[in-house]
């Protein structure tokens, strides 16, 4: 193996230079802030998990986690998502604070990019679990904060779609009255294989009516309208109550005035295998996946011995900010030029400047080669040079 | 609003046949492109941008998302498993994909060689198989391989099995069925989902109408 350039890195690791960094600080406080002002709280998580605990218990692909080992020979991860992360938290640090938590994260998580370049292998989520909250409400403030931020950040004809993994297996269940088959159907629909699904319900000996049932699921997207068209596929027990929960959930939407972007859609499946009931992602114009995605996971805290139902969300930093488009680096910053004779001048100059809210570089000039093409980087210069006294004349 | 959707598609004859269809489908676009190197071409009419690629690549640009939808064969789904909706079978370029060989190759070998354009098909099939062998990727004229020693057989997509026969090869295994699919990226079908299931429904009409006059 030849030693890699001094420019090579890792695939899918990336550098973030000065002005992206600053519009990426600046859109994830506003977000932070947001899900603050919900009265969410921030907490931290290792960089490093065990395989058998996080490694385990997160939804992502084997093959997609960063492995190494520790000193023991105990296999570690890079955390692939924050998640299963925060659900260790909650059921071992802090195990005796009372259910309902309302917790929030901005973390790199890593994911190793099998094919090729082009996706990032690490990236920052920012995110929301409510944990210990089973009811709708959970569900509509988890969706409602959601929109609040794409709507308070102006993501270009942004759409949340709502669908649900519980629906889908139980109308399956139901119609094909084994799980086996119903695991075939299923199968396909997770690879997103329509094709496939269609000829292999064809295929089922099936009464005409279920297999019209089986194909009209596909055609499950769109507005309120479509929990309607759902309820004609005669669902069973389980199923309607779902569609009325699902139903009830728009209404307490459009409380939170937060309706207008939803999107129901039954054949929304995630790629996180521990959720359970509703599952929605949020899209912006010119962004060719989702933005952010979230779904309601009661299965994964049993996982760390502390049972609950709880729901979240991520949101995916550089498609947010990517959707937000190019947005010039205002940052503003000026540079005091001074010779040594006038260094306390200059340092009283940019006290003041700083106490204002400046930015201010403080260079001297002999460390300067050229001062034209260094003096162009500012917003303003001020010259404090020689030894004459009085205003400076930048 | 009206949004012009952007169509990933190979070059050829797999685009003559689709912007029939979609003429056939009531898309009003020019008798004829006549810019035959052009990559990108427009048809503001239809509210449509075709970008001619590669077979193989055509996946990849409607995953990426910088094209929303894409016609592709089900060889280069099979292939590349992108993470994008395979949502209609458009009934065209109609082939299979198949493992041939010398007609009286006998593999003595523990694991015998494979060349293949596809070799993420070709393991997996024969991991299916219980048989364990070793493949090497070709990009053309995979039929080389066994008459010079090689590879003991190949997988390749075979549509009259002229080729093959030409080349005194025979088909000995018959993996999948191929035919060319509309593809959809996923972001792309809710942002757009009026227009997308607009062409859907109206390609599906005239796919299941044509299938049976059969």
């Amino acid at each position: 193996m030849s030693k890699p350039f001094v420019f090579e890195k890792p695939a899918g690791m990336r550098d973030t230079l000065p002005a992206f960094y600053q519009n990426n600080e600046d859109i994830k406080n506003r977000i932070k802030q947001e899900m603050e002002s919900w009265g969410y709280q921030f907490i931290q998580t290792p960089t490093l998990e065990y395989y058998d605990t996080v490694g385990e218990a997160s939804a992502i692909l084997d093959q997609q986690l960063f492995k190494l080992l520790d000193m023991e020979g105990k296999t570690l991860v890079l955390r692939p998502d924050m998640t299963a992360p925060i659900a260790r938290v909650v059921s071992s640090s802090m195990k005796h604070v009372a259910y309902p938590l309302r917790l929030a994260y901005s973390s790199p998580v890593f994911r190793a990019q099998q094919r090729e370049g082009g996706r990032p292998a690490e990236f920052e989520q920012v995110g929301i679990e409510l944990i210990g909250e089973g009811t709708a409400s959970a569900e509509a403030e988890a969706l409602a904060l959601m929109s609040e931020v794409f709507k308070k950040s102006e993501i270009a004809s942004f759409t949340v779609a709502v669908g649900h993994i519980g629906f889908v297996q139980e109308l399956l269940s139901d119609i094909l009255g084994n799980d086996d088959r119903a695991g075939d159907l299923l199968r396909y629909l997770n690879e997103k294989n329509y094709v496939g699904y269609t000829s292999h319900v064809k295929m089922l000996p099936l009464s005409s009516i279920d297999t019209q049932r089986l194909l009209k699921l596909l055609d499950l997207r769109g507005g309120i309208e479509v929990l309607d068209e759902a309820f004609s596929l005669n669902p069973n027990r389980v199923g309607q109550q779902t569609l009325q929960e699902l139903k009830d959930l728009y209404h307490l939407l459009e409380d939170y005035d937060a309706a207008q972007n939803i999107v129901f859609d039954f054949t929304l499946f995630s790629h996180m295998s521990y959720y359970t009931g509703i599952v929605f992602e949020g899209y912006g114009a010119g962004i060719g996946a989702p933005i952010a995605s979230g779904g309601r996971y009661d299965d994964l805290l049993s996982r760390f011995d502390r049972k609950a139902p709880a729901i979240g969300f991520a949101i995916r930093m550089d498609y947010f900010v990517e959707a937000l488009g190019k947005k010039k680096d205002d940052t503003k910053r000026q540079c005091i030029l001074y010779t040594n004779e006038r260094r306390k001048e200059a340092l009283k100059l940019a006290r003041n400047k700083r106490g204002e809210g400046k930015r201010v570089v403080m260079q001297n000039l002999s460390g300067v080669k050229n001062i034209d093409e260094f003096s162009k980087r500012f917003d303003d210069v001020h010259y404090l040079i020689g030894t004459q006294q009085g205003e400076d004349f930048s | 609003m009206s949004t012009v959707l952007t169509m990933a598609m190979p070059k050829g004859r797999i685009f003559e046949e689709a912007v029939d269809l979609l003429r056939q489908a009531g898309y009003p676009l020019p008798p004829e492109f006549d810019e035959s190197r052009k990559l990108i071409i427009d048809a503001p009419e239809a509210g449509l941008r075709f970008i001619l690629a590669k077979p193989m690549d055509v996946p990849t640009y409607v995953e990426h998302g910088v094209a929303d939808i894409g016609i592709a064969g089900k060889d280069v789904m099979l292939e590349e498993e992108r993470d994008v909706y395979e949502v209609l079978d458009l009934k065209i370029s109609e082939c299979y994909l198949a493992v041939a060989g010398l007609p009286n190759g006998h593999d003595q070998r523990v694991a015998p060689k494979i060349a293949s354009k596809y070799p993420n098909v070709a393991s997996h099939y024969f991991r299916e198989q219980g048989q364990q062998v070793e493949v090497i990727k070709l990009n053309g004229s995979i039929e080389l391989a066994p008459l010079i020693g090689l590879a003991d057989r190949i997988v390749d997509i075979v549509s009259t099995g002229r080729t093959l026969k030409e080349n005194g090869l025979v088909e000995l295994e018959k993996i999948a069925d191929i035919t060319s699919r509309l593809i959809v990226n996923p972001a792309s079908y809710r942002l757009h989902a009026a227009r997308i299931n607009d062409l859907v429904e109206r390609l599906r009409t005239l796919v299941e109408s044509k299938e049976d006059v059969r």
